[in-house]
């Protein structure tokens, strides 16, 4: 009898399916484990090769960076900021359509999830050499490849955005006879603004890094004189440009950082 | 507002410019889209088994890479919260975690596929950093919001590290930790997919060797199965999470 009253953080449901869970996590690894391609020997070498790799990075030779850095440089941050204005150009009537508090009209509303999540899940680097086999080797597939890649981060948040957004003023400005762009202007946009600004910032940040290894498909930027470095073997080339990546990577953080905590 | 407006387009105008971006490349680059998709469409599967290993390859890679990451990123995130340890801990684990998150995963796989020669393990190495990165850092700031009340309460009982560690710290954070690791094995599910561009496994190098041949109808192929394979994996972290009981708003970028 007492055995019936014990209590129980979980249902018996839920406990069965917390060890489905854990079995088919177990499974996973150990099937990976096994079948995965993993040659030892490749491994045991691994300390030495990692020791000469540094000791032929060092020391970091910064007469390389007039010669071909500095420029490539400044094209990644025009490449990580101009892919995020198109992106959010594009990305705002995406999410819009999205939202389903806001197009009532289920078809469209999937339609517009399809294209989010499906330039979503194509990586960046996959986008440059879509864009690099249509528009040529460059800055503009890089810009491109930004764009697209950021589209469904910046439309899913905006569109979950909208959907949580309070109804009661929108109702008011409907109620007044308001026409759908004031509704969107007046009603939505000041509940939205926040959430842009910062999802704004977040993407920026997030597309300097990734728009500093598109150069390695050929989509422009500091990836390419990476990519010349490693090709022609000028470690401690690649030494400076690895420093300067880091150095704007960071850069970047900072900034998003400060502007965060200033102004939002 | 306006004037907002106009720096805005005249940054646009001059970073274009400087980017040698113009109308008639774009024309010009459109048309090449146009016999581009014509020779994508229908995607055609040329190389079966390369893409079905390809694929695997992707998903042990990802599976191992979490599964490491996890298990690191658990006792560094305690490492550098500063609130539990002392500073000359804490400051070694916290930069040790910033290392790790600063570089894109493609420096990272090169610097691996350098170290330790093509293939997935260099793929897995990689991923497995990643993860080090994004989920210490957040386990880390997670602890740091934490009360302190239930971790002096179990001290004061004299209860040693561990058991202040098990009773005290884990239960306010475990759930964000979860929540981060989901998040984290969908990430390096997409990252997987990419690695291989570079040389470091997976699907990447099959899709890479496809576009060097102009297989675009194969190149095709690999992309739609790419994508389905994210959307399945978005839905099992989805499950995951709801099995769980955590709530999916927050870390579901």
């Amino acid at each position: 009898m007492p055995d019936a009253r014990l209590w129980h953080r979980h249902s018996s449901r839920e406990r069965l399916a917390r060890f489905a869970l854990s079995l088919a996590v177990l499974a996973a690894v150990m099937v990976s484990i096994r079948s995965v391609e993993v040659i030892p020997e490749f491994l045991l070498d691994a300390p030495e090769q990692v020791q000469d790799l540094l000791v032929r990075m060092w020391p970091i030779n910064f007469g390389f960076y007039p010669d071909g850095v500095h420029d490539a440089l400044v094209d990644t941050l025009h490449i990580a900021t101009l892919g995020t204005l198109i992106a959010i150009a594009l990305a705002l009537p995406v999410g819009v359509l999205s939202a389903r508090t806001l197009v009532r009209s289920r078809l469209i509303n999937l339609a517009a999830r399809l294209i989010l999540v499906a330039t979503r899940s194509v990586n960046s680097l996959i986008w440059a050499l879509l864009f690099v086999a249509i528009f040529g080797p460059g800055a503009l597939a890089g810009t491109l490849a930004i764009a697209c890649r950021s589209i469904g981060f910046v439309g899913k948040l905006i569109g979950e955005a909208l959907e949580e957004a309070e109804p009661g003023p929108i109702e008011a400005l409907r109620a007044a006879g308001a026409p759908w762009l004031s509704v969107l202007l007046h009603g939505y946009w000041p509940q939205l603004a926040p959430t842009f600004w910062s999802v704004l910032l977040l993407r920026w940040d997030i597309n300097i890094r990734e728009s500093s290894v598109l150069g390695l498909v050929g989509a422009g930027g500091i990836g390419m004189a990476l990519d010349t470095a490693l090709n022609l073997f000028q470690w401690t080339r690649v030494s400076l440009i690895l420093l300067s990546i880091f150095v704007i990577v960071i850069a970047a953080e900072i900034i998003v950082t400060q502007i965060r905590k200033r102004v939002l | 507002m306006l004037v907002g407006w106009i720096a805005l387009a005249t940054y646009v105008v001059m970073a274009g410019a400087r980017l040698d971006f113009s109308i008639e490349r774009f024309v010009v680059g459109l048309d090449n889209a146009q016999r581009f998709l014509d020779r994508m469409f229908p995607p055609e599967i040329l190389q079966a088994d390369s893409m079905v290993r390809g694929l695997v390859e992707s998903l042990e890679i990802s599976v191992l890479a979490s599964c490491a990451g996890i298990a690191l990123s658990l006792p560094l995130g305690v490492l550098a919260a500063r609130n539990l340890m002392p500073a000359w801990v804490s400051w070694p684990a916290r930069a040790l975690i910033a290392l790790c998150r600063s570089f894109h995963p493609v420096i990272v796989a090169i610097l691996f596929v350098k170290a330790v020669g093509f293939g997935a393990l260099a793929g897995i190495l990689t991923l497995t950093v990643a993860s080090v990165g994004f989920i210490g850092k957040l386990f880390a700031e997670a602890i740091e919001e934490i009360s302190l009340k239930q971790v002096e309460a179990v001290r004061a009982t004299g209860a040693p590290f561990a058991s202040v560690l098990a009773y005290g710290v884990l239960p306010q954070v475990m759930s964000r930790f979860v929540g981060f690791a989901t998040y984290q094995v969908d990430s390096n599910l997409r990252n997987s997919t990419m690695v291989g561009i570079v040389g470091a496994g997976g699907i990447g190098s099959t899709l890479f060797a496809a576009f060097q041949r102009f297989d675009y109808s194969f190149v095709c192929a690999i992309l739609l199965a790419i994508i389905a394979m994210i959307m399945v994996g978005e839905t099992l972290a989805r499950l995951v999470r709801s099995i769980l009981g955590i709530d999916a708003r927050r870390s579901d970028a």
